[in-house]
């Protein structure tokens, strides 16, 4: 089979083992060494086949993330290969990634000859009929479930006839400008081909042959990129501080140990776009000088570690990753280390130790992994939307890059914004956008139309803002000013169900479970702030003064310890991690006075708090009830109304779960 | 091979030819190889079965009682053999908002177990898992690596019946 990277005729000198250095070019423009009508257009055929744009086929494409996945975007994949193969027409079925809209999964687009590429949201097996029936049968649209079309390159943007709306007019599509997801659900993330269609790897050519080094880390520090794993230090001046360290051996690191729960951006890119980060990786390797990488990510992420695999595989058979890339000279490795379960591995030095082989735990710094990093050479280490960005800066230059987003922070930044909106997805803003923008334009309001309580932002380590800072602007130093960090991306939007203290408490849980051990204030300090999160989510049920004073002393201590384990830690995880309780407790303070004080939880949401009653009109005494407690708390006799008893109740709501007839009252 | 207890020779005795292509795709004393075989290790046993530690101790000259520590730091490795499903509940931001903590509790309530433990039948175990990053379809439970999502503690009880049956 012909791709764009075989010789076109024998006037081709390309091989694995004496790469050409104008690969990139000549597949998208070439031949550039030698003037022959016919190997351009095999060249022009093969990148139309690639496109969508050859006439003889109908193009399907399936979004096959994850999240498709999940929801069962493999069956729908083999149906429709099936019936388009049943039907005689000649097609071409695609497996792409994530284009961000989770809540309209599973996402089909079919691209027929001559029309543009239609989307179609939430496909189940009838309506993959459907859309055979009409749409690529009849070229009519079905009704109710067209998300808009997509373009595909400049030229058939234009060709849209008007009967169906861009997908950029949708409203989680209006204000996003996808730098780093430029990709994501519009190509197959396994071809390389596709990727190098839609402009990739030029960016690397341009640094190879084009660039110095310092050139290559000065366009990055005038963009003003800064790190998108949650610190936000400036890309540019990291990679300057690896290339001036002294070392025989330099690493680069991909970070995708994407422990935050609450978001999968880096999931998302790696599954849908795997070449941007590899490519950005190369770059950054020969701006600073160093010859080996590990990408190190999640082992829970099974999609994207065989996508990367095959990408590192491809790279390698064709020139752009090993001995000599492009001709160049410059000799770069890469390879794959899968994390084991551990959020603190996304600190730079506790990754460091986990990819050496030993327990995860950080260490102090300095020395900076840039001095003195993996094995105590100089290593740089970026996050996955860090590295995605730079092939772009690169090839747009740091003005364009600069014109996005505030002065102080530039370019975009890719959200996962979940809990309780309308659209849940993957959203790629400019920086400096309002949250309110972002929640109630691109997230759509919030479901059955509550009202808003509260954002989580920065997972773990960040914090929740309240209704009165939604007009916050979404960059670095605002979030930061608000007790708040941009961290990796997870915004978790909350409604007037959720319970504040409860929130606080998860979280904590989390960073109690997650700390290394290695110091005290982390690991004794988060276990007592848990506890005492635990004493105020439970009723005193010894009632006695002596209690209660103990109680009512909870708050001041909360906030006290909290203050001294922000201090006194030795990592990002340990000292970030009472963010969550402090900001609730600045922005939710009658919450937890009400949980304090009233022994009351307005969300109803601790149990430990709630007061369970069968409402003796209703209870038909069934019995279900008794059968399911846990504890043996529900009595009565059958077909009789049962009651609970107050001591015995564990407050685990089961009981409502099952009851049949609602009879069961919570207070 | 003198520490390896007399069950090891069973153990081996099936699976024997993997392991030692595992090993043999390290070399001798490769610290950094340990973390990669024990995932290995895991994806051909479902566990950490103790003579296979030992036999990495001594080929990567490793003390055991530092891979015990390694083993027990990460949240991927087990050293108990698992169920024949495993049922992940996620317990990510989005699934707890959005209320994977029943989910859990009327799985424990039916199971009879708590997290991170095996039913007596040997057919399920229950674990929780910080986030699988399906959070649109919160609150998400996997059986065996099939996705379940938007579910009701109800439903859950269901499911568990569904593959209950099956047996």
């Amino acid at each position: 089979m012909f791709t764009l990277f075989s010789p076109c005729c024998e006037k081709c000198t390309h091989t694995q083992d004496n790469p050409c250095k104008d690969l990139i070019e000549c597949a998208l423009r070439g031949p550039l060494c030698h003037d022959s009508q016919s190997c351009h257009e095999k060249k022009q055929n093969r990148l139309n086949f690639l496109n969508g744009e050859d006439p003889k086929y109908t193009y399907v494409y399936v979004g096959m993330g994850t999240c498709g996945m999940a929801a069962g975007a493999e069956k729908i994949y083999n149906y429709m290969s099936k019936q388009l193969e049943k039907r005689e027409i000649p097609a071409v079925v695609k497996k792409v990634g994530c284009f961000g809209l989770c809540t309209q999964e599973i996402m089909v687009d079919v691209k027929k000859p001559g029309s543009p590429r239609i989307s179609f949201s939430q496909v189940t097996i009838e309506k993959a009929n459907e859309i055979l029936d009409i749409f690529v049968e009849h070229d009519a649209l079905p009704n109710g479930y067209v998300l808009g079309s997509i373009a595909m390159n400049e030229e058939n943007s234009a060709k849209l006839n008007g009967q169906v709306k861009p997908i950029e007019e949708h409203p989680i599509m209006r204000k996003q400008k996808r730098v780093v997801l430029r990709n994501c659900g519009i190509i197959d993330p396994e071809s390389l081909e596709e990727y190098v269609m839609r402009g990739g790897y030029n960016a690397l050519s341009t640094a190879l042959f084009k660039l110095k080094p310092e050139e290559v880390i000065n366009t990055i520090i005038e963009s003003g990129l800064r790190g998108r794993g949650g610190g936000g230090f400036p890309t540019g001046r990291k990679w300057f501080f690896t290339r001036k360290a002294q070392g025989d051996r330099k690493f680069i690191i991909c970070n995708a140990d994407e422990g935050d729960p609450g978001a999968f951006m880096d999931r998302s890119v790696l599954e849908g776009d795997p070449h941007s980060v590899i490519e950005g990786m190369i770059i950054a390797a020969y701006a600073i000088g160093a010859n080996e990488g590990y990408i190190y990510v999640r082992a829970e992420y099974p999609l994207a570690i065989n996508r990367l695999k095959k990408a590192i595989a491809d790279l390698e058979a064709n020139g752009l990753l090993g001995d000599n890339i492009l001709g160049s000279g410059f000799n770069f490795y890469l390879k794959l280390k899968m994390g084991a379960g551990a959020f603190v591995c996304g600190e730079e030095t506790a990754l460091i130790a986990s990819i050496e082989g030993k327990r995860g735990t950080p260490r102090p710094r300095p020395p900076y992994p840039a001095n003195s990093g993996l094995w105590g050479y100089p290593t740089n280490i970026n996050n996955v939307e860090t590295l995605a960005n730079v092939p772009v800066i690169i090839g747009k230059g740091a003005g364009w890059f600069k014109a996005i987003g505030t002065p102080r922070s530039t370019g975009t930044k890719v959200f996962a914004i979940t809990g309780k909106t309308k659209n849940s997805g993957l959203i790629e803003v400019p920086m400096g956008i309002s949250l309110r923008e972002i929640i109630f334009e691109l997230g759509g309001g919030l479901q059955d139309n509550k009202k808003f309580k509260a954002a989580q932002i920065g997972g773990p380590s960040g914090g929740c803002l309240p209704a009165e800072l939604l007009d916050t602007a979404i960059d670095y130093d605002s979030l930061q000013k608000a007790g708040a960090m941009m961290g990796s991306g997870g915004l978790v939007v909350m409604d007037e169900e959720t319970c504040m203290v409860d929130v606080a408490k998860f979280f904590l849980n989390f960073t109690k479970n997650e700390s290394c051990g290695k110091c005290i204030p982390c690991r004794e300090g988060t276990a007592r702030l848990l506890e005492i999160l635990e004493t105020i989510v439970n009723s005193d049920r010894e009632n006695t003064e002596a209690s209660l004073l103990k109680r009512y002393q909870t708050l001041a201590q909360l906030e006290r310890l909290a203050y001294v384990i922000k201090d006194t830690a030795a990592c990002g995880l340990g000292q970030t991690a009472p963010n969550p309780v402090l900001s609730t407790l600045k922005y939710f303070k009658e919450e937890y006075q009400a949980h304090v004080f009233e022994q009351h939880c307005p969300a109803k949401q601790c149990r430990g708090l709630l007061v369970y009653k069968i409402d003796p009109n209703r209870c038909r005494g069934c019995g279900i009830c008794a059968k399911k407690c846990p504890n043996g708390a529900i009595v009565g006799e059958r077909k009789h109304s049962h009651y609970i008893v107050a001591d015995k109740c564990l407050r685990c709501g089961a009981c409502v779960e099952f009851c049949p007839f609602d009879a069961i009252t919570v207070n | 091979m003198s520490k390896i207890c007399c069950c090891s020779k069973d153990l081996l005795a099936g699976q024997d030819e993997k392991i030692q292509k595992l090993f043999r795709s390290y070399s001798k004393g490769e610290e950094n190889a340990l973390i990669p075989i024990l995932q290995e290790t895991q994806g051909i046993y479902g566990y950490l079965p103790k003579p296979i530690l030992y036999l990495t101790s001594e080929y990567l000259h490793i003390p055991i009682g530092k891979i015990y520590g390694v083993a027990t730091f990460y949240n991927q490795f087990r050293l108990k053999p698992v169920g024949k499903y495993l049922i992940q509940v996620c317990a990510g931001t989005a699934c707890h908002v959005r209320g994977g903590g029943l989910i859990l509790q009327a799985l424990e309530s039916e199971l009879g177990i708590k997290a991170g433990e095996t039913t007596q039948s040997g057919l399920f175990t229950l674990s929780t898992v910080a986030c699988l990053g399906a959070c649109s379809m919160a609150p998400v439970v996997t059986i065996d690596g099939d996705f379940h999502g938007r579910l009701q503690p109800k439903e859950v009880v269901k499911l568990l019946r569904d593959y209950e049956m099956k047996e």
